[in-house]
């Protein structure tokens, strides 16, 4: 690895770093003093603006310098984050005796317990020389949390107003809503940024905190019993983790920064980086911890938004891509590819049963982050080079399609795909939107069909890669299914209904339109991403690179053109079309598709989807996923452990 | 490497191809039936016959599925032929399918509504096999380049037998032939009409059959493929594979769609990975 300390500007760069960790906790101090509506609305967007502003500097700065380690004296912060995590350790066990959940009284002693071991017995011996770093990979994630996550958050102030105004039995805690959003940014940053693993560690701690607040913030029976769902798989994680950093800190070396693990021997390092994959798989709610994230759905959709695209689960898979050179090629890296893979085939399936258009999106999530896990399994330079790809265009997509679901709800007030039929003339623009975010999921030649594509490339030449590439090819085939069939549903053309679009939000508009756009604008430029950002993460951790080639990203770029000129085919010069109503079998219908039928009764005529429940009903399906990935968990955990004892 | 001139060969001459082909079809299924059937150029007739129609349409959006699903299904042929990325080529066919589900959904039709259900039900069916054939060209000849596939001296066929069972029983589900012509088909059935396509007429209609004109075109190339290292063997088996598709057709009622779909994932499922196992095993020795 190349030495750590580049002069050059290491100033600016480490300001910037800290700029983007610590001003959105500064925003999140002033949410605790202001309470006008309109001071409120200025502060979280000019914040949202520095922060995605900042977020583009940091990339423009450093993006050439490769990995740029900042090193200082981490004992007093290190000190800091110990108290800080006692701190959330008594404000959950507070809350579970409040709500006499034992089992989460339990993880938070057991988890306490170790974080005190580690602190009174290693603290002192395991120093990281440099606690904070940056790379290309960090950057992209950085821009992600940075740019989707302030658009998230400014459409949050048009949403908060409107959630309110339909709940109003719900007491008014919008301050405290953005004050956690903005810890939860500023947790994420530190997250990407930390090079010492015991800050890693900590942020980790804190967006489990965050992501618990925000699930129950509506204090529903519902939300509270979900909420502690998400906290304590989470905390089975957390608790992982802190074994891992206990693991590490016994090493004779010290081994707590990132740098120092993936330049040490593999062996060495297979038992924690297994324990932390453990962790990775709870907080990306892979099987069989994915209940947690489709319980998170209760919470108001910014906050599904963020824990699916920017945030949370985003956390999950970073980590494992982190430790992606340490999986590759040993038998624990495959069993963790193999939970990946099937909870992408699982989860595909669960989600054509859907009726539920934001538990389609949560399954969606699931599976595209299974995808992710796998590359990270498999380890490769061209398994993260999907990998990558993945998460990017994921975090895109999807953000979209929940901020849309969300506005859409308001207007028709339901989040039901069969109450969506014909969107297209109802509310024409947001549906266009969903559109687009839908293409965006599926379709070629768009971002994720592109990492798919990358994704089964990798495969192949992994030993058992062609088990992969089958589940791959038919979880992908139900991929197209649930999605086609959502966007039919959204493109039926029913005359006679009314547009109830109205007037959306500013604030609204401005996210989606702004999504939208990198939806489409991603697929053109992503060589460029690809070329100054990724290939040199890839250069610098495994010494080759992976691409497209150019052939096939002038094909690419050849279909985008094409789907984005051809609805001008409609202003094209034809005949004046005869308008014909649907063919009803010879009954006589009206306008409003209204027809006699045989026994003489008015009948409305309906049509509603396939979702084929007997096949992928959600409760055998996802037991199977569940022992499945629960089998494969014990095979990661059994031969890291067999590595480790043979050595 | 990218060539356009075959890419151009296909988009003039494929739809010439194709025509001829479905005439054969009928002239073949007519004396498998008895009877003497129509001229071979009939489905030149009818299709011209589809153009001269007045324009009539369920709504507006219809000519911009259609058109896109045309376009698409052109571009995808036109890859293939060009020599381009396998998995881009399938991944374009299912674009393609998608714009032909979206114009039936937009129709807001029961009988076109249950066509599109159920051609997307096709789609899960066939494309799983379609991405494992290309995987499987892959191991054997280390590219998704048509043109590289092409040039291999190995008879794929040889080596990818499991896969190319199972590609031609998914190939009775897209070339829309009983007992798997469960979206629509080339004969009226009660229950659906005419599927996916119930609510097209007039051009719109045309379009959609050269379109199928292309696809045939297109999958029989697919087929090609298996057998390219001897030329003679790939244009046998294209016509013995094309007549036993006809014959399929005209011995068997259709099935129920969870049968079709079913049956086409077990296939795939067992051919795959047999014959992946035993490839990846050989590719490691």
């Amino acid at each position: 690895m190349e030495d750590t300390h580049i002069p050059f500007r290491v100033d600016v760069s480490v300001q910037l770093l800290l700029f983007l960790i610590l001003f959105p906790l500064i925003t999140a101090l002033f949410m605790l003093v202001v309470r006008r509506d309109t001071e409120r609305s200025w502060i979280v967007k000019i914040s949202a603006l520095a922060i995605g502003v900042v977020t583009v500097v940091a990339l423009v700065t450093l993006y050439d310098k490769g990995a740029v380690y900042f090193g200082f004296d981490a004992a007093p912060v290190n000190l800091l984050m110990f108290f800080l995590e006692m701190a959330i350790a008594v404000l959950l066990l507070w809350y579970a005796v409040k709500y006499r959940n034992y089992l989460v009284i339990g993880l938070v002693v057991v988890q306490t317990a170790f974080i005190v071991w580690f602190e009174a017995m290693y603290s002192h011996s395991s120093e990281v020389a440099n606690p904070l770093f940056s790379d290309p990979f960090s950057l992209i994630m950085a821009l992600i949390i940075g740019i989707i996550g302030s658009l998230i958050c400014v459409y949050s102030l048009g949403y908060m107003r409107h959630f309110y105004q339909h709940h109003a039995e719900i007491p008014d805690r919008t301050n405290m809503f953005f004050l956690i959003i903005f810890v939860f940014i500023s947790a994420m940053f530190g997250l990407v940024f930390s090079n010492s693993l015991i800050w890693v560690f900590f942020f980790w701690e804190v967006t489990t905190l965050c992501s618990f607040l925000l699930i129950g913030f509506t204090k529903t029976e519902e939300a509270t019993k979900n909420a502690f769902t998400a906290l304590w798989m989470n905390m089975l994680g957390g608790i992982a983790f802190i074994v891992a950093l206990i693991y590490l800190a016994m090493q004779p070396a010290g081994m707590l920064g990132l740098d120092q693990i993936l330049t040490s021997g593999k062996v060495l390092v297979l038992i924690p980086a297994a324990l932390i994959g453990f962790a990775g798989l709870t907080k990306a709610a892979q099987m069989p911890f994915s209940s947690w994230l489709v319980g998170a759905m209760v919470a108001p959709t910014p906050v599904s938004a963020l824990l699916h695209s920017s945030t949370m689960v985003k956390a999950g898979v970073y980590i494992l891509v982190r430790f992606a050179p340490v999986y590759a090629f040993t038998a624990t890296g495959y069993a963790l590819a193999f939970v990946g893979a099937f909870t992408f085939l699982i989860a595909s399936g669960i989600a054509i049963s859907q009726t539920n258009a934001k538990r389609v999106l949560a399954y969606s999530t699931i599976a595209n982050l299974g995808l992710v896990v796998a590359c990270a399994g498999i380890g490769t330079y061209e398994a993260i080079w999907a990998a990558v790809l993945l998460i990017i265009f994921h975090a895109i997509s999807k953000s979209l399609l929940f901020l849309s679901v969300g506005t859409v709800e308001h207007r028709i007030r339901s989040r039901d795909i069969e109450d969506m039929t014909g969107l297209i003339t109802r509310t024409p623009r947001l549906a266009a939107m969903m559109v687009i975010g839908i293409a965006g999921m599926f379709l070629a030649p768009f971002g994720m069909l592109i990492s798919k594509w990358a994704a089964i490339q990798a495969f192949i030449d992994a030993p058992f890669g062609f088990l992969l590439v089958i589940i791959l090819a038919f979880g992908s085939a139900f991929t197209v299914f649930f999605w086609a069939k959502w966007m039919g549903k959204l493109l039926v053309i029913s005359p006679d209904k009314q547009n109830v679009e109205g007037a959306v939000d500013k604030n609204e508009w401005i996210a989606l339109v702004t999504l939208a756009g990198l939806t489409t604008v991603t697929c053109f430029i992503f060589p460029i991403i690809s070329k100054i950002l990724i290939e040199p993460f890839l250069l610098f951790n495994y010494g080759s690179v992976a691409r497209l080639s150019q052939d096939n990203i002038l094909i690419m770029m050849m279909m985008l053109f094409l789907i984005v000129i051809l609805p001008l085919s409609i202003l094209l010069p034809h005949r004046q079309h005869r308008h014909l109503p649907p063919y009803m079998g010879g009954a006589v219908t009206t306008p409003d598709m209204h027809f006699t039928n045989a026994l003489g009764a008015k009948t409305e005529m309906k049509l509603s989807n396939y979702y084929l429940s007997g096949w992928f009903g959600e409760a055998r399906l996802r037991t199977t996923g569940m022992c499945v990935c629960v089998v494969f968990i014990a095979v990661m955990f059994v031969t890291a452990l067999a590595s480790g004892v043979i050595l | 490497m990218i060539s356009l001139v075959y890419a151009l060969v296909f988009i003039l001459l494929a739809p010439v191809v194709g025509g001829l082909l479905a005439g054969i079809d009928r002239k073949v299924t007519a004396h498998m039936q008895g009877r003497v059937g129509p001229s071979i150029l009939q489905p030149f007739y009818d299709v011209g016959k589809l153009f001269e129609k007045d324009s009539a349409a369920v709504n507006e959006t219809q000519r911009y599925y259609v058109i896109s699903y045309f376009v698409f299904a052109i571009f995808t042929g036109a890859l293939f032929f060009a020599g381009g990325d396998l998995l881009l080529v399938v991944f374009a066919l299912t674009l393609a399918e998608v714009f032909l589900v979206l114009g039936a959904y937009s129709a807001n039709s029961p009988y076109s509504h249950i066509g599109a259900e159920r051609e997307l039900l096709q789609v899960m069916a066939y494309e799983p096999i379609l991405i494992l054939s290309a995987v499987g060209m892959f191991l054997v000849t280390r590219s998704f380049a048509v043109s590289d596939i092409l040039a291999s001296p190995i008879l794929l066929v040889i080596v990818l037998p499991g896969l190319f069972l199972a590609f031609l029983y998914a190939l009775t589900i897209k070339l829309r032939k009983s007992p798997f012509d469960i979206s629509t088909s080339h004969h009226a059935h009660q229950e659906i009409v005419k599927g996916v396509t119930t609510e097209f007429s007039g051009p719109n209609l045309g379009f959609i059959e050269v379109t199928h004109w292309y696809e045939l075109v297109f999958l029989l190339g697919f087929v090609f493929l298996f057998f390219a290292a001897n030329w003679i063997l790939g244009i046998i088996a294209i016509i013995l594979v094309y007549l036993l598709e006809l014959f399929i057709d005209n011995t068997n009622a259709r099935v129920k769609w969870q049968l079709a779909v079913k049956s086409t994932w077990a296939i795939t499922l067992i051919a795959a990975i047999v014959n992946l196992a035993i490839l990846a095993y050989f590719v490691v020795v």
